[in-house]
């Protein structure tokens, strides 16, 4: 072998070697995190915790199963309001976001994507809590659904322009009106990416605790009445972990292994409802 | 112009295709008689995709694209005033130089696409439409096993037979081939050119072509286009053997263009 084959092959090694090496720097803290979350959280995981509602302050025993459905019902009906709204504004961008109104409302959703989620709490409770007079879930779930707009808006408006634009004039050649175009071949064409733009948001706001404290407020009880308040596994994991008591740590930490993985079950769903239709492509 | 010929179905009058303010195709006044193929030809950018693209309303879809000048379908200005662009790409179909199937739809739902907007044909004909589109653009042999599976999983040239029973399947008047040919081997190309022959028939067609052998071989008419404008247009055979200009000589020959 000549010395440049030599020293062709040891740089692509080292290449190879190095970005590897980043990869496993990048992932290594979620390895780390889920490593923790699962040492300390796993052992409090039993039957109990996900049928029952806290036990009084101090007593042990007691569960997040009022979390976990005040998560599900908050969470939910912040994608029913975010998801139209979200996906709806991404096509309008995508498709008729040429113009001024359409600059106006990518600014509007690009100001908004890097505000701090505490703020888009206060909003809420201005315009929700303060003039119904109390916390409730429906108020939190308009607070996550105000953050989650304008996210799936932007990833959506991107995977629509992302499809080719030849499709586009194939549809409209075989005379479909523009609206239609845009719905059966240019949207169904980016479905799969606008999902799992949706998903990562609604994974993402499923988390979120700051917009909720001033919303949602946090319940012992377990309820669904959307008008009153209602715990969510981030708020229990607030209290709990700023609270005196070991018990009530380990508890933090359970709830935060269960959170986190309702989070993984959505990715992977995700993925699931994005997978190739028709096999290999 | 000449009062137009009522069996005449393609015309176009002093036609004027602009991008801004620069025109792409400038006056040109051709005609397209009913059941030919009449071939397009001339060196790159001379506006020949351009001028098809007016022939079905697709030309005013690009950044400040607009026309001047009439293009009569049947008798009618496609242009004017009251008609639907949309009603006249029904009327008017098109195949792209490359193949563009729908990749969310199957082979069926993909030849079924241009029959189901709007609903025009009840579910109960759209198969048989199907199969008919499928057999005209020689393709049903090869797919009848797989109707139901991706579009984008058929090779290129099966691809843009499936484009063109996706075209023919709503029976337009006329059909539009913008380089048909461009992206496919000799036999698939064989194929496609079998296909004008079949297909004139039914429809009347207009074939853009790079390819002088191609354009001899399909077409009945054809017409040459030089930096927009319409240099020489008569019978294929007429233009290839006996060129009444100079200019047309040199490009069918090849010393320019
Ligand atoms: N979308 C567009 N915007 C602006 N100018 C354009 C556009 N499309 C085409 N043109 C211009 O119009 C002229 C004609 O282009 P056209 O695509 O019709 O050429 P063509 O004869 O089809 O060429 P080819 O054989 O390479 O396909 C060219 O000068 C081109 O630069
Ligand atoms: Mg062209």
């Amino acid at each position: 072998m000549t010395v440049r084959a030599l020293r062709r092959r040891a740089v692509s090694a080292l290449m190879t070697g190095l970005v590897a090496g980043l990869c496993l720097l990048a992932v290594l803290p979620l390895l780390f995190i889920l490593g923790d979350l699962v040492a300390k959280g796993a052992s409090s995981i039993d039957w109990h915790f996900f049928t029952r509602s806290p036990a009084p302050a101090g007593e042990s025993g007691g569960g997040v199963a009022n979390a976990i459905a005040g998560t599900g019902v908050i969470v939910g009906l912040a994608g029913l309001i975010g998801l139209p709204v979200g996906i709806g504004a991404g096509i309008f961008l995508a498709e008729y976001g040429a113009g001024r109104l359409g600059f106006f409302v990518r600014f509007v959703a690009d100001v908004m994507n890097g505000t701090p989620s505490i703020v888009v709490g206060i909003f809420a409770w201005t315009f929700i809590v303060k003039p119904v007079g109390h916390f409730s879930a429906l108020a939190g779930a308009v607070a996550l659904a105000v953050l989650m707009v304008p996210m799936i808006a932007r990833t959506s408006e991107e995977m629509v322009r992302l499809v080719p634009h030849s499709l586009r004039e194939a549809a409209l050649a075989l005379g479909y009106p523009r609206w239609r175009t845009s719905l059966r071949v240019v949207v169904r064409s980016a479905l799969s990416g606008i999902v799992t733009g949706s998903l990562v948001a609604i994974a993402r706001v499923a988390g979120e605790t700051a917009p909720l404290l001033f919303t949602a407020l946090g319940n012992l009880n377990f309820t669904t009445d959307v008008s009153q308040p209602m715990q969510t596994l981030s708020l229990q994991i607030y209290v709990y972990a700023t609270g005196p008591f070991d018990e009530w740590h380990r508890l933090a930490w359970a709830a935060a292994l269960v959170l986190m993985g309702l989070v993984l079950v959505l990715a992977l769903f995700a993925r699931w409802v994005t997978r190739e239709r028709y096999g290999a492509r | 112009m000449a009062p137009v010929d009522a069996t005449l179905l393609l015309a176009t009058d002093r036609l004027t295709a602009l991008f801004h303010r620069h025109a792409a195709v400038k006056e040109v006044s051709l005609l397209f008689p009913s059941n030919t193929v009449t071939a397009i030809i001339g060196p790159s950018g001379c506006g020949k995709s351009t001028l098809l693209r007016c022939l079905n309303r697709m030309h005013e879809l690009s950044d400040g694209a607009w026309v001047t000048g009439k293009v009569l379908l049947e008798g009618v200005d496609i242009y004017g005033g009251e008609v639907d662009a949309v009603q006249v790409r029904r009327r008017v179909g098109m195949v792209f130089q490359r193949p563009t199937p729908f990749p969310t739809m199957s082979i069926f739902d993909n030849v079924a696409a241009g029959l189901r907007v709007d609903g025009r044909l009840p579910t109960s004909q759209v198969a048989t439409a199907v199969e008919r589109a499928l057999q005209q653009a020689a393709l049903w042999d090869e797919v009848k096993d797989r109707l139901h599976t991706s579009a984008v999983a058929l090779s290129g040239g099966q691809q843009q037979r499936l484009c063109i029973a996706r075209a023919v399947a709503p029976q337009p008047d006329v059909l539009l081939l913008d380089e048909p040919t461009a992206s496919l081997d000799p036999a698939g190309t064989q194929r496609i050119e079998e296909l004008c022959h079949e297909l004139k028939r039914r429809y009347t067609i207009v074939i853009v072509t790079h390819n002088m052998q191609q354009a001899a071989r399909v077409s009945d008419y054809t017409a040459f286009l030089y930096l927009g404008q319409l240099i020489e247009a008569g019978r294929t055979r007429d233009l290839f053997t006996k060129p009444r200009l100079e200019q047309t000589e040199a490009y069918l020959t090849g010393r320019f263009g």
